[in-house]
């Protein structure tokens, strides 16, 4: 395949970037579109120019590095992926390919398309925990049995892996459903419940503090995740939330 | 007004609200006006009793105008907090692979619907507020239906009220159903509520345009 | 040898660890708040060892390359967790758990170390559920379990396919609640570049800023490694692209030994390779073998048509089957241990069975899988159990409630439906058995140097079982460190702060400015994946699933050929002050360059066949790895002295005095 890439180039958080276009050739649909990247890469190193920096690590789905913004989608056309696991196959030969970083306020550029996320990180200090300590002598697991259909909805919640492409993809660049995810999943175990009017009240404090926008229901979202997060936790947020603040 | 509701989840829970209030009006105002198409007494009888009643004027009508307002003043202040949140914008941005553009455009479908509002104003309410509390012109309790036959005659004011009753409905179709998410409510009646959004979002709308080319022809 | 101490208690096996604890000092809740500890790695060992300091009142400084602590490798791992509650019933126990630890990693693991390991366990469940982690629940609302490869029980709790994800948010989540109270200092995209040693003592390490490239310094009583395996060491394996043997490496260069380097796990089910481009290996989870059969075609003219795409494998009659495993191993059949699931497809396909392109995969079915839960469905609902194809979508159903995600993943990479054809698997590098050397108390033989989790050389022998790196991942960082670091701290309650100012830390920040210099200054024509890749090649060809002296001998050879030419030709571009990636990677794996000599070595060294660690001169008359307990039941622990070559041996005996040695069979 050949490829014509418009990748966002900017040096540092400072300086303004631009659209920069690259050609590319022989690219197989086999490839993953991180390898495409590793290709390209590889070509502008031994031309003397300074290869394109991402953020990547597991490459199979589950870390959460990968944050491109690929032809006006986060994590690009396939459904249920990140970057990573996106193949050159959905691709035409011969297709121009926008790559941008994912934009958000919240989500400064470090270089290229390296963002800053540790906003998300801020979020979870505020309250993405329940406040055990270790000891040997917690109650046996199972102690409190847990309605298994809770239990697999509180699991669906929590294998939210913080990419950010919510945010990337909301028009308001709101971070609902990533912390949706999170209240939901304490939410739903009795474990959780303890804390919970805390724990919503704070996030969604951080949440907004960080300058996330806000919500409208758009669904765009639940579309683009790749783990597939509902929006049902978006409206479990905003009880809780109603709760919290009627309790508190 | 940001500054009054802090929480980014209690001002859209605001607006779920008010919007409800609004969906809740309108069906009330729809009522009202159908009931011109079946009897011209009934329609005199119901809005003499709108135009008269103590409750109605005094606490209703405020009330409903500072829902009004509310909704879209807060609606205005999200629009323009919610595009901040994304300061460099992207070069390519394809939204409508994943939401529908009603639900993108809330704002344009707002601003069309309050432009109309501010005719409505214009040709309704504020002759209606002269009538009655600065000139106290003499309550006639069978005007009503003249001066609503009255506003149909004119043909561009039909196309112009038809073309905003459907932007209300591209608002409502989103609006009806994003209200009862906004507060909380997604389970297992949440394919009703939308079914019922959708029904109400094209009927009532429709409705309202039924009336206007109903007296229009009639005229 | 003196200084191979491992300062195992005396006292019956099951009593050890309790004795210990009650014999080892303490450092009082005042004192420790005088205390720092470094933490480098917020994986599993990490991020649970870091809240947990933390927690008990030190101050605690955590450092990770990744952009947050969540991301850490532990994340990928998909299968479960081993914990002996006995919650089936079907008689679990903490004994046999030890005893299958021991005897799955092929005796060649410290018993007291497992013996813990398995006793604490059963702690870790009741903590990650006191955490909110999601386990997978029956319909009664209690825990559920699935059985895993070399055991007879089923001991292993899931989170579906995402355990790992789940349980490391869990302890990402611990770590916040600490990081919130101001007891952790998270250090995000740092990565740590050497240890430094005041009086011998290891007192804090030098890190990169991967952002603006600075060099930073940091000091504390103590370091603990955390920082996980080097199965990146080929290139290709199931590990992050950031995984990497750096940190490990450099305290081996400061006097940590090194122990079992070439001890390298070589996971069974993994999608094959599909071409050169190939930039990591994607694992299947083993629970997958629970259901799935595993099988080549019996003739070798089937294979080569399935090969070139002539034949579909679902025509192939059963009779033209080859399901080897169960042929092989009766008693465990699709459920062998890793190393014998792995060197038995290896065995196919090198005699000529294998069924994709390059010849290097087998099937691994579900279709028997999908008609028996069907039919258990159909008979469940008062359905027909003969119609085919109601038995077929329940079937399916069934089969996608326990690994849709697995089964997703699949198709999206190899784009084939894996509901409807067999999927295609084999083996790859999945984890580091080897690793730093520690003691019962987890410290390197550097004083105050701790290694935890998948860096230190652990407690898994020469093959580890299915869900047990979790367990003690978590087990280290949970509840073994925490007690076992007071023991060496009580020495610091009058130290005070530790400076970094002394010329040992200067010292140190220079000699890493100086190695990113000449780095960068080289400028040569090659990047640096192409030596990683030459590197990588060089060690699954010759030091991989089978081994023999002469190619271990050339492997070594060609290593360092390959290394100087890595410091003459490497390119390397933009500056040291900015991000950038390919300088992270190159430093990496410069640090490869040096392992996989001492990889080699160690092989080499070690002239039995254990654990997946075939090496040729040495297996039975039915091509059995051929074990050699008189000679080789020790721990290999390598002291640096200068070059790779040059490393000197030390031996750990290890003793079995609760289980007796015998030749594995899983037959």
């Amino acid at each position: 395949m050949k490829l014509t890439l418009k990748v966002w180039r900017q040096k540092n958080s400072k300086e303004k970037g631009k659209i920069e276009s690259y050609d590319i050739d022989k690219i197989s649909p086999d490839m993953s579109f991180l390898e495409m990247m590793d290709v390209l890469n590889e070509k502008l190193t031994i031309e003397g120019l300074d290869p394109v920096a991402f953020d990547h690590d597991c490459r199979e789905g589950i870390c959460g590095s990968c944050s491109m913004f690929i032809n006006g989608e986060a994590h690009g056309p396939d459904r249920l992926v990140t970057t990573c696991q996106l193949h050159m196959r959905k691709f035409n030969d011969g297709e121009t390919i926008y790559i941008e970083p994912f934009r958000a306020k919240t989500f400064p550029v470090i270089k290229d398309l390296v963002v800053d996320r540790s906003s998300f990180d801020r979020i979870q200090h505020a309250g993405g925990f329940i406040s055990v300590n270790t000891s040997g002598n917690t109650q046996d697991a199972n102690s409190i049995p847990i309605e298994k259909q809770k239990a697999d909805n509180a699991f669906d919640a929590a294998t939210c892996i913080g990419c950010g492409a919510c945010v990337a993809t909301c028009k308001n660049s709101s971070a609902m459903l990533f912390v949706s995810a999170k209240v939901s999943q304490y939410a739903l175990l009795p474990q959780g419940k303890i804390e919970a009017t805390d724990r919503v009240l704070n996030m969604v404090k951080q949440m907004d503090d960080e300058g996330f926008g806000n919500c409208t229901n758009t669904g765009a979202c639940e579309v683009e995740c790749p783990k597939g997060i509902s929006l049902e936790n978006i409206a479990r947020l905003n009880r809780e939330f109603i709760k919290a603040k009627i309790k508190s | 007004m940001s500054k009054v509701i802090e929480s980014s989840i209690l001002r859209k829970v605001s607006m779920a609200l008010s919007g409800i209030f609004l969906i809740i009006f309108l069906l009330q105002h729809f009522i009202i006006n159908i009931s011109s198409v079946f009897s011209e007494a009934t329609f005199n009888q119901l809005s003499h009793f709108m135009g008269t009643n103590f409750i109605v004027q005094f606490i209703a009508q405020p009330i409903l105008i500072l829902g009004v307002l509310f909704h879209f003043i807060m609606g205005f202040v999200l629009n323009f907090q919610n595009r901040n949140a994304r300061v460099e914008k992207y070069v390519k941005y394809k939204g409508s692979a994943n939401a529908s553009w009603i639900s993108r455009n809330m704002i344009i479908t707002g601003a069309v619907v309050l432009s109309f509002l501010g005719l409505h104003f214009y040709d309704f309410w504020i002759p209606e507020i002269n009538h009655k509390y600065i000139e106290f012109l003499p309550e006639d309790p069978n005007r009503y239906y003249t001066e609503l036959t009255h506003k149909f005659e004119d043909l561009i004011k039909v196309i112009l009220y038809t073309i905003s009753f459907g932007f209300l409905s591209l608002h409502l179709l989103h609006g009806f159903s994003s209200s009862f998410q906004s507060l909380g409510v997604n389970n297992k009646f949440t394919s009703t509520i939308k079914l019922i959004g959708k029904i109400y979002a094209i009927g009532i709308p429709f409705g309202f345009c039924f009336i206007a080319i109903f007296h229009y022809l009639n005229n | 040898m003196a200084k191979l101490d491992s300062k195992v208690p005396k006292g019956p096996i099951s009593e050890k660890w309790t004795n210990h604890k009650n014999n080892i000092r303490l450092v009082s809740p005042a004192n420790k708040r005088q205390i720092d500890v470094i933490v480098v790695g917020t994986g599993l060992a990490g991020g649970s060892a870091a809240a947990t300091l933390a927690e008990l009142g030190y101050n605690v400084k955590s450092f990770c390359f990744q952009d947050s602590p969540r991301r850490a490798h532990s994340i990928a791992a998909q299968g479960g967790i081993n914990a002996a509650k006995n919650y089936q019933g079907d008689g679990d126990s903490i004994h046999r758990l030890f005893y299958d630890t021991v005897k799955g990693g092929d005796y060649r693991s410290r018993e007291s170390n497992v013996h813990r390991l398995a006793e604490v366990s059963a702690n870790i469940i009741d903590q990650c559920v006191a955490q909110g982690v999601p386990f997978a629940r029956d319909y009664g609302g209690l825990l559920d379990n699935r059985s895993f490869g070399g055991v007879l029980v089923s001991r292993t709790f899931y989170a579906k396919g995402q355990t790992g994800q789940q349980l490391l948010l869990g302890a990402y989540s611990a770590m916040n609640r600490q990081i919130a109270r101001g007891k952790i200092k998270m250090f995000n995209r740092h990565e740590m570049m050497d240890v430094v040693l005041v009086d011998g003592k290891a007192r804090g390490i030098i890190t990169r800023n991967l952002i603006n490239g600075k060099i930073e310094r940091h000091s504390a009583h103590a370091v603990v490694i955390a920082s996980g395996g080097y199965g990146n060491l080929f290139f290709l394996s199931t590990n992050a692209m950031g995984s990497n043997v750096s940190a490990t490496w450099k305290i081996h260069k400061k006097g940590a030994y090194f122990a079992n380097p070439c001890f390298t796990q070589i996971h069974p089910t993994c999608i094959p390779v599909s071409g050169d481009h190939q930039s990591k290996l994607t694992l299947m989870s083993e629970s997958l073998r629970n259901d799935g059969r595993i099988w080549v075609p019996k003739t070798k003219e089937d294979a080569q048509a399935i090969r070139e795409g002539k034949l579909n494998p679902t025509d192939l009659s059963e009779d033209k089957r080859d399901y080897y495993l169960e042929r092989r191993y009766p008693a465990f059949g699709n459920l062998v241990p890793r190393d014998v699931a792995s060197r038995a497809a290896k065995e196919r396909c090198d005699t000529g069975f294998g069924v994709n392109k390059t010849g290097e995969a087998v099937f691994l079915d579900f279709a028997a899988a999908i008609v028996r839960y069907g039919k258990e469905k159909a008979h469940l609902k008062g359905l027909d159990e003969d119609d085919i194809k109601v038995v077929n979508e329940l079937g399916k159903a069934a089969v996608k409630s326990k690994y849709g995600n697995l089964f997703q993943m699949y198709e999206k990479i190899v784009d084939e439906n894996p509901y409807e054809t067999p999927m295609m698997i084999y083996p790859a590098v999945h984890y580091t058995m080897g690793g730093t050397w520690v003691d019962y108390n987890l410290m390197t033989t550097i004083p105050g140097c701790f290694a935890i989790g998948e860096a230190n050389f652990s407690d898994h022998g020469a093959n580890r079982l299915g869900a047990s790196a979790l367990m003690q991942g978590l087990a280290d960082g949970y509840f073994v460190l925490p007690y076992t670091i007071g023991d060496y701290l009580a020495d610091d309650i009058r130290t005070g702060a530790i400076s970094t100012d002394s010329k040992e830390f200067e010292e140190a920040e220079n000699d890493v400015k100086q190695k990113i210099e000449s780095l960068l200054k080289t400028k040569g024509n090659k990047t640096v994946d192409y030596y990683h890749k030459k590197l990588g090649k060089i060690i699954w060809n010759k030091c991989g699933m089978s081994r023999n002296a002469d190619d271990l001998k050339q492997a070594i050879e060609e290593i360092k050929i390959l290394r100087e030419d890595f410091y003459a030709n490497v390119l390397v571009p933009g500056s040291s002050d900015s991000f950038n990636e390919p300088l992270a990677k190159a430093i990496r794996v410069s640090d490869f360059l040096e392992l996989g000599e001492l990889f080699a070595k160690d092989a080499l060294e070690r002239k039995e066949s254990c654990g997946g660690h075939f090496r040729e001169e040495h297996q039975s008359k039915e091509g059995e790895a051929l074990r050699d307990d008189e000679n080789f039941t020790f721990v290999s622990a390598w002291e640096y002295k200068g070059n790779p070559s040059d490393a000197v041996l030390h031996k750990e005996q290890l003793n079995y005095e609760n289980i007796e040695l015998k030749t594995r069979s899983y037959k």
